[in-house]
């Protein structure tokens, strides 16, 4: 048992029911306490990864009842690095809305606070169906932060988010009862115990639930035919919500990565690596239609959301590969790329805001006032994004092709990542020439003057490129660690053997 | 009663399917109700379905599966909270956009950003 596990979720639920109450209290007080709560959750999510870095499982218990019967919430390397993963990229989310993006609604702090408490059940919870609930938690402030702002604009893309995620859960629900109706359990570490001698006649039972829950996370983490919400919903979204949604394709990426290598992995009996053989190809033809749409897309926040389906294609595709270093591989281009295609949304809309009416589209437009640094800016993240030298993305990209293994699959994964990368090189400098360089004289009258704030954060996501380089050799060792963690899903499963509070005592 | 009930999860999944293909908001809205009413009924027959049988362990010499009913209970509150929600915002979207259409109007174009000119205001 360890109390910190509920911090990450008792934290925001807490400041955000504070926020509610306070709706009506000055803007200011409400902007610092909303901070003052994302920057605590960062250092608690920072001591996690402190915590969770000797390799041990640490499990906290609602209301002492012991798994598999109660809920429980488990730590191990990987649940930490998206803590922290997700508490860095807010804090610098919620830092670039208050240039004036809390003040459009009365209710935009609460509704952020809780959607990192929806990120932190789901990245923590060791049971299925409590991941069900922290999918509905995130969705519904997800939901809400979508809409924040108002006006038709996000209102249709809205509609179609809301009614696709509706019918996710619904799909969600049947693949967990019918795991449950099998198996008997909820607790992924029992689950994952009992599906390897589950009897012959329910194993198609077992297979298609555990398929219709690939679909589900595949919908969330937007993989190729279920990914055409995603552009024109986060090119929808305000700035520093869409900046915070690049960890939300993330989550659907994490179920995936939890529940395929615990209960569906290597050790699982007659349905080990269930589905990975689908996952394979698709997560390629992601890629390419990532690429396309990145190519073809009229609008910088479109360009990026692209950007987010590539990527999402490219940890696909070396978590299906099922060994050790691709996994690991893929947690440091998650790393890479959560942050930098955040950033990246943020540098669009700093671009937007000083072209008048051409916003973020890729046409002629009156010449920027702050040009050389958002060009900077916007060379940095592209650099990155795209996977060139010497920035992270390029390092994540070589440890990802570096981990295939030789044979057709490479060949596969070689061709489609260095070709995608290069056509999304084209798409970038083809958006930037023309946003930067393509310019007619004189500027728009307003200015979309850049604050301290919003320079700050913005910066910081872009330069976390460069952090990610320097640092390259304690990641590596840690997204190592985690693979190998995951990768031994027995460890996990003693997790059912922790005693409870008092048990030591009475025995 | 298996297959009564089987039926009935069938008839109710189908129809949702159908109406949440209509492509218009109020249809789709209904669909999603029916499709969350046939996955409560499912949750509930994965306890495997009997009668006169109290969830209670110890007691009674028949006794159901408790959790089931448990996973019903919580997944109808969600699933009462969103589908309110999305009324309220398939209302919006129809005062929004001028129809009933999910994608606004039938020849949909997007709409110019507004948030300049909302943010101004204030």
């Amino acid at each position: 048992m360890n109390h910190w596990l509920a911090a990450p979720i008792l934290l925001p639920l807490l400041g955000g029911i504070l926020q509610i109450f306070m709706s009506f209290a000055p803007l200011g007080l409400r902007r610092v306490l909303g901070l003052a709560t994302t920057t605590l959750i960062l250092v608690i999510s920072l001591g996690l990864v402190l915590l969770a870095d000797d390799g041990s499982y640490r499990i906290y218990a609602f209301g002492n009842w012991a798994p598999p019967f109660g809920i429980v919430l488990v730590l191990d390397r990987l649940s930490a690095i998206m803590v922290f993963i997700t508490a860095f990229l807010a804090l610098f989310c919620h830092i670039y809305s208050i240039r004036g993006t809390d003040a459009v609604g009365r209710h935009f702090h609460a509704l952020f606070l809780f959607q990192i408490m929806g990120l932190n059940i789901a990245f923590l919870t060791g049971d299925l169906f409590n991941l069900f609930v922290a999918f509905e938690v995130l969705l519904i402030a997800s939901y809400g932060l979508l809409m924040h702002g108002g006006g038709s604009v996000r209102s249709i893309p809205g509609l179609h988010y809301v009614v696709l995620n509706l019918v996710g859960s619904a799909l969600f629900l049947i693949g967990v009862g019918m795991l449950y109706s099998v198996t008997g359990t909820l607790n992924m570490a029992d689950l994952a115990l009992a599906v390897r001698d589950v009897d012959p006649n329910d194993l198609p039972l077992v297979e298609s639930g555990g398929m219709i829950l690939l679909v589900v996370f595949a919908l969330k983490a937007a993989i190729l035919p279920l990914c055409f919400w995603l552009p024109q919903a986060y090119a929808a979204a305000t700035a520093p919500v869409a900046a915070l949604f690049a960890v939300m394709t993330k989550v659907g990426i994490y179920a995936i990565v939890r529940v395929y290598s615990l209960i569906f992995g290597a050790e699982g009996g007659p349905v080990a690596n269930l589905g990975m053989d689908w996952l394979f190809p698709l997560s390629l033809l992601t890629i390419a239609m990532g690429v396309l749409g990145a190519v073809g897309a009229d609008g910088l926040r479109k360009l990026v959301a692209w950007q987010v389906i590539i990527s999402v294609g490219t940890l696909m595709a070396a978590i299906s590969l099922g060994t050790a270093p691709a996994t690991s591989a893929a947690l440091f281009y998650l790393v890479h790329t959560t942050w930098i295609t955040a950033g990246l949304f943020l540098v669009a809309d700093l671009i937007a805001r000083q072209r008048g009416t051409a916003e973020d589209r890729i046409v002629t437009a009156p010449r920027m006032r702050s040009r050389t640094l958002l060009s900077i800016l916007f060379l940095l993240g592209t650099t990155a994004a795209a996977g060139l030298p010497p920035l992270s993305g390029f390092f994540a990209k070589v440890l990802i092709l570096e981990s295939v293994n030789t044979g057709v699959s490479m060949a596969w994964v070689w061709g489609v990542i260095i070709v995608g990368s290069f056509m999304t090189v084209v798409a970038f400098s083809r958006a930037g020439s023309i946003v930067f360089w393509r310019n007619v004289e004189g500027h728009v009258k307003d200015p979309g003057r850049l604050t301290l704030p919003v320079t700050v954060s913005t910066s910081v996501l872009i330069g976390m490129s460069l952090a990610i380089v320097a640092f390259a050799g304690p990641i590596t060792e840690y997204t190592d660690a985690a693979a190998r963690q995951l990768h031994t899903p027995s460890m996990y499963i003693e997790i059912l053997q922790t005693p409870m509070v008092g048990e030591e005592v009475t025995q | 009663m298996e297959i009564m009930f089987a039926l009935v999860i069938g008839a109710l999944t189908a129809s949702g399917v159908y109406l949440i293909l209509r492509a218009r908001s109020f249809p789709v809205v209904v669909g999603l109700t029916m499709l969350s009413y046939a996955v409560n009924l499912f949750l509930f027959s994965t306890g495997r379905l009997a009668t006169g049988a109290a969830p209670i362990i110890g007691h009674v010499e028949n006794y159901t599966d408790p959790l089931p009913q448990a996973l019903v209970l919580t997944a109808i509150v969600i699933g009462f909270a969103m589908t309110a929600f999305v009324v309220v915002l398939a209302l919006r979207a129809h005062a929004d956009a001028g129809d009933d259409h999910v994608d606004g109007r039938i020849d949909y174009e997007e709409p110019k950003q507004e948030e300049t000119s909302s943010e101004e205001v204030k």
